[in-house]
């Protein structure tokens, strides 16, 4: 078969979505479905459209505040402690089985503990997207540091390379496509944590705070358009991550292409 | 008599595995001197490979004693003293052809113009002349090897350690590169030991062949060779060389049958 155009990639899934839509409309309005059950399209459409600075304030106060600062603290934590426990063995067997009973704590717990611990506002929203993120990417990272060609590291003993240098011309490149990985994990994570940490308290702007109280007046084409600008930020954040490896990680097998 | 560039006393390895110890190399004796192009060749287990790390200084022995220059092998890797060029190229393939050639330049702080103008020389010397921007998964096998060839001669070691560098490539390209390895030493008069499987191969390129048997992996038979520093590959044809190549054989064979 012919491979698509660029032309063509874009056209068959916008169609397709297009079809869906119509499709939604047209049912909703033939058996009068009760909006509340489950508005139209263009309900949801018009709700965007009338209440812009209401979305923008949300999608500030949740991803840029809560999931992005999360997403970076945890990050960055996961990747020091994964450098301190890859550096010292004991660690990698003291620390492990903790950072995995850690990882099954259920973080729908953790949101009202720190709305005690950090407040309200977006700092505690960003501190359980940092304990979601944590883990997968130090997993993933360790994996990471763990996954180097024998062959590579001897190389690097035979030129008398020390700890440091091994890190940052070899292990620090090959775990990369490791790395990614775990951030593409982390996003969504990182998404879904600060909007339903929201829903355990929280100042009167957000989207998950958006979200439980337009439920509560049954407005549901302002939830509905808050759900719509949340799968449009998930998208855009997985393609920014998926964008930046392909030029990051170009020489992986995966990416060449 | 001059001191040997490295030199083995009752070399003893064993390797403590989940079944049981293994008996990798056993009473191990061997002189090498400053120039001389040594091959080890012996079937699989016989220790070639073993012996050639344990040179390098990424095995240590377990028993006996072994020297390079004077040093522990330890102590020889960490004033690097060695290009490894393993069996397979094992370049970065983040990095260009130029900067895999680097990598070692980098790690022992050479300054950038010394660097650039190395690359230029070990590229030209491989044959590999224009080909430093491309990624090595855009080379073929042989190129790639020539390219980790170039990587090991870059800093100059003395001590040129190379584990069956050509035995993923077909035989065109392995007399090729047989004859360029051989005028690049001769050029260099650097140390080589060189890991074969090859017969031809060994005597082709070796002032000194090491014939080694498995379990344990012991040297069976050492061979000074007799062929002329100059060696064009039509000597392989010769009466001097088919000799050689049967006295090879013949203690491969008594290797075998103990």
């Amino acid at each position: 078969m012919r491979p698509d155009t660029t032309f063509e990639k874009i056209v068959w899934p916008v169609g397709f979505g297009l079809l869906v839509l119509v499709l939604w409309e047209v049912i909703v309005r033939v058996f009068g479905v009760s909006p509340a059950i489950l508005p139209p399209p263009s309900a949801i459409a018009a709700a965007m459209a009338g209440s812009l600075p209401i979305l923008w304030e949300d999608w500030v106060q949740t991803v840029v505040k809560g999931a992005l600062n999360g997403l970076w603290m945890g990050t960055l934590a996961a990747l020091i402690l994964a450098l301190i426990i890859d550096r010292f063995d004991f660690l990698k067997r003291g620390l492990m089985p903790v950072a995995n009973f850690f990882a099954a704590l259920p973080i729908v717990g953790l949101a009202p503990i720190m709305v005690m611990w950090f407040g309200f506002d977006w700092h505690s929203k960003a501190a359980v997207v940092a304990i979601m993120v944590f883990f997968p990417m130090l997993v993933n990272i360790l994996g990471g540091l763990a996954a180097v060609d024998p062959m590579h590291r001897d190389l690097m003993r035979t030129y008398g390379a020390t700890h440091i240098q091994t890190l940052h011309k070899l292990r620090g490149p090959a775990a990369l496509p490791f790395l990614f990985n775990g951030l593409k994990i982390a996003t969504s994570l990182a998404l879904i944590g600060a909007i339903v940490a929201e829903y355990f308290g929280s100042p009167i702007r957000g989207m998950g705070f958006r979200i439980t109280t337009e439920m509560g007046r049954l407005a549901t084409d302002m939830v509905w358009a808050e759900i719509v600008v949340s799968a449009v930020t998930g998208t855009a954040l997985y393609g920014l991550v998926a964008g930046i490896e392909k030029r990051v990680t170009f020489w992986h097998p995966s990416q060449r292409g | 008599m001059k001191k040997p560039v490295i030199d083995a006393q009752n070399v003893d390895l064993t390797f403590q595995t989940n079944d049981g110890p293994v008996h990798a190399l056993k009473d191990v004796n061997l002189q090498i001197n400053k120039g001389d192009f040594v091959s080890f060749i012996g079937p699989s287990g016989c220790g070639k490979t073993t012996f050639l790390r344990c040179i390098a200084g990424l095995e240590t022995p377990t028993g006996g004693s072994l020297t390079v220059n004077g040093l522990t092998p330890e102590e020889a890797r960490k004033s690097r003293s060695y290009g490894y060029v393993f069996q397979a190229a094992g370049l970065y393939p983040w990095r260009t052809i130029a900067g895999n050639i680097k990598l070692p330049l980098e790690i022992m702080d050479f300054p950038k113009a010394e660097m650039d103008k190395r690359v230029e020389k070990v590229l030209d010397l491989v044959d590999l002349k224009g080909f430093g921007r491309k990624y090595p998964w855009q080379l073929s096998g042989g190129m790639q090897q020539r390219a980790s060839i170039a990587r090991a001669l870059a800093f100059d070691a003395e001590i040129l350690l190379m584990d069956e560098p050509f035995g993923a490539l077909d035989e065109i390209v392995r007399d090729k590169l047989n004859e360029e390895l051989l005028k690049l030493w001769a050029a260099t008069d650097k140390t080589i030991g060189f890991v074969t499987h090859s017969i031809p191969e060994a005597v082709y390129l070796s002032t000194k062949i090491v014939v080694m048997s498995p379990r344990p992996g012991r040297i069976t038979d050492v061979i000074e060779s007799p062929l002329p520093k100059e060696r064009p590959l039509d000597i392989r044809d010769t009466p001097e060389f088919i000799e050689i190549a049967h006295r090879v054989r013949d203690g491969l064979r008594a290797g075998h049958d103990v």
